[in-house]
């Protein structure tokens, strides 16, 4: 009996093993050909991607499709913490019969394929155009929309894991407002999902090609698309530098996530 | 610290088809204890809530040192309160969390708040998180949190349930000691009989809404005002008798009624375990069916005609009354009740 046990273990554990193995290949594979094609020969691709001044000399529509990129990440995030926070505190303690509704609106950009996304919001952008020009930056209203399904989740996930009523009742008893109840109270208990919203929200307009492309508007992954064009190993450069901070922020939002349950 | 009248007034509170409160009234005097009691849905927490401003009455008033508050949102009640679930605010430290009401009041509260932890008896651990906290602890802290605000009214929702039994019965004593101490009006709210008659000046008991029975514990428990109450509050036996006057007739024995009888001469009075005297007999009509130790006391289950009867004895006289021991009934001539 414990010797058949033990084969099947052994069994399981090389399986588990094989199937690491190809998955590592799979992705891998292709990062490690980015790294070889970058610095191959004599190039110097990184240390210019390392020299802000000399690559904005070099490359002026990378650079400005960095800095976009940047300040749209920066926008969005601020947005929709702004939007999204109060409202699914505000749902939780007042309005808990809305929060199917909520979650189904919030869910909602998930299902619809951003080029969809883009026929419906190309009439909005006509307004948003005359009202506020044609900046890149304002694509953060269109990228709040996209990035509701991930940071929802994020955030409602944290309000699950408190009492929110019984701690915004034990403060209203207190004599907090509800602005208090919210600012001093429920937000400090949420820090960590209100951080990995914020990281999601970054790593998915770090990466986002669609929208931007199709509304005539200029971000990283734009810059890259033109850049492949004229030199193959800058935007090839490039994109690996997006995928690896897109890690590390992934990196340090389930450092975060672990922090918050080592500490229950 | 004085304490203030409270008063609730025919309030009323429906959620969707249930009346949770059925036209409510209740008066507690300054500086008083009192305990509301009653089964799961009876109201009792919806009573309170109300009083904290955390639900709305349908319609009722509710008074507070004479000025009506009834509209009032619960933020500028001035009143403390302790939840049955763990309310201290995760991401604060025990003294913080004393701090929290009296911040918000502007008052920088350092010596409050540490005069408040000495008092619940938790100062050693003032800088420590709620979860490296016990339940006990925790609750201790929320009510040095309820109190340091100095509010007019103290309200206890069940606080102590969620404990282990022995915590329980400490924390209660202790909530009793410092209530008396600080002299606030309090409502206590519980499903535990035993900690209402413990804990209150008076003990309001609670039915489908409404108020049954409001009085010091021991008129409730020895006189019980309807059958609901004595069959709420404590063990009861139903046992058959007939009514005589003023006086029922049970197991051959003429008792006195809490209550005149409304209904026909043969009715079903509600006994009380410990009113029954059990007397090894071997004549005796009854017999014992089974015991059980309780420590100072146990319980002795007895057969005796058709009916099963409860009855209490001392931890010593179990001994003499093994499975099968014939024995004879005496009642003590304490007013029962009859049922419904």
């Amino acid at each position: 009996m414990a010797g058949l046990r033990a084969r099947r273990a052994r069994r399981q554990s090389t399986f588990r093993w094989t199937v690491l193995a190809v998955m590592g290949v799979f992705f891998l594979l292709p990062l490690a050909a980015m790294v070889e094609f970058t610095t191959r020969g004599d190039s110097n691709t990184w240390s210019l991607l390392a020299d802000w001044p000399q690559l904005s000399a070099t490359y002026p529509d990378l650079a400005e499709g960095i800095v976009a990129s940047l300040g749209q990440a920066l926008f969005t995030a601020l947005l929709m913490l702004v939007l999204l926070v109060p409202t699914a505190i505000w749902v939780r303690l007042r309005l808990p019969g809305l929060r199917p509704l909520v979650e189904f609106i919030c869910l909602l950009p998930l299902t619809i394929p951003a080029i969809v996304l883009v026929v419906g919001l190309a009439p909005v952008y006509a307004w948003v155009n005359y009202f506020l020009g044609g900046s890149s930056l304002t694509l953060t209203f269109a990228y709040t929309i996209l990035v509701l399904p991930y940071a929802y989740r994020a955030i409602d996930a944290g309000l699950s894991a408190i009492d929110v009523k019984t701690l915004a009742e034990a403060a209203r008893g207190l004599g907090a407002s509800w602005f208090t109840v919210m600012a001093r109270v429920v937000l400090p208990n949420i820090r960590s999902a209100v951080l990995s919203a914020a990281f999601l929200t970054v790593a998915l307009v770090l990466g986002e090609f669609t929208i931007a492309s199709l509304l005539n508007r200029t971000n990283l992954q734009v810059a890259i698309n033109l850049l492949g064009k004229s030199s193959a190993t800058m935007s090839v450069a490039v994109s690996l530098a997006a995928l690896i901070l897109a890690f590390v922020l992934l990196l340090l939002l389930s450092l975060f996530g672990d922090r918050r349950k080592a500490s229950r | 610290m004085n304490g203030v009248a409270v008063h609730l007034n025919d309030l009323r509170r429906t959620f969707g088809a249930v009346h949770a409160l059925d036209g409510l009234d209740l008066h507690i005097e300054p500086g008083e204890l009192i305990a509301l009691l009653g089964p799961s849905g009876c109201g009792k927490t919806t009573a309170l809530r109300i009083l904290a401003g955390l639900e709305d009455a349908d319609s009722g008033r509710v008074l507070v040192g004479g000025k009506d508050i009834t509209g009032l949102p619960a933020n500028r009640r001035d009143m403390g309160m302790v939840f049955q679930a763990y309310s201290l605010f995760p991401h604060l430290t025990a003294l913080e969390n004393v701090q929290f009401g009296l911040k918000l009041r502007r008052r920088s509260g350092g010596d409050r708040a540490a005069a408040m932890l000495d008092l619940v008896g938790i100062s050693a651990h003032a800088g420590r998180y709620p979860h490296q906290l016990s339940g006990g602890q925790q609750q201790r802290v929320a009510l040095a949190r309820a109190l340091a605000i100095e509010p007019q009214v103290l309200l206890l929702d069940e606080p102590l349930s969620a404990l282990d039994a022995k915590v329980r019965v400490q924390l209660r004593d202790e909530i009793r000691r410092i209530q008396t101490e600080v002299g606030t009006t309090t409502l206590f709210v519980t499903h535990d009989q035993e900690e209402a008659l413990a804990i209150a000046d008076r003990v309001g008991v609670m039915r489908s809404g409404r108020l049954e029975q409001l009085a010091a514990p021991a008129e409730v428990y020895l006189r019980p005002a309807s059958a609901f109450v004595a069959d709420f509050v404590g063990l009861s036996n139903r046992l058959p008798g007939v009514v005589e006057g003023d006086t029922v007739t049970v197991l051959g024995t003429r008792l006195p009624l809490v209550q005149k009888a409304t209904g026909g001469p043969e009715v079903t009075a509600l006994v009380r375990p410990e009113s029954i005297g059990v007397v090894p007999d071997p004549g005796g009509a009854a017999r014992v069916l089974s015991t059980a130790f309780l420590g100072p006391t146990s319980r002795v289950t007895l057969e005796v005609a058709d009916s099963v009867v409860i009855a209490q004895v001392s931890g010593e006289s179990l001994a003499e009354l093994t499975v099968g021991t014939p024995v004879r009934i005496d009642l003590r001539p304490v007013p029962v009740a009859l049922q419904d």
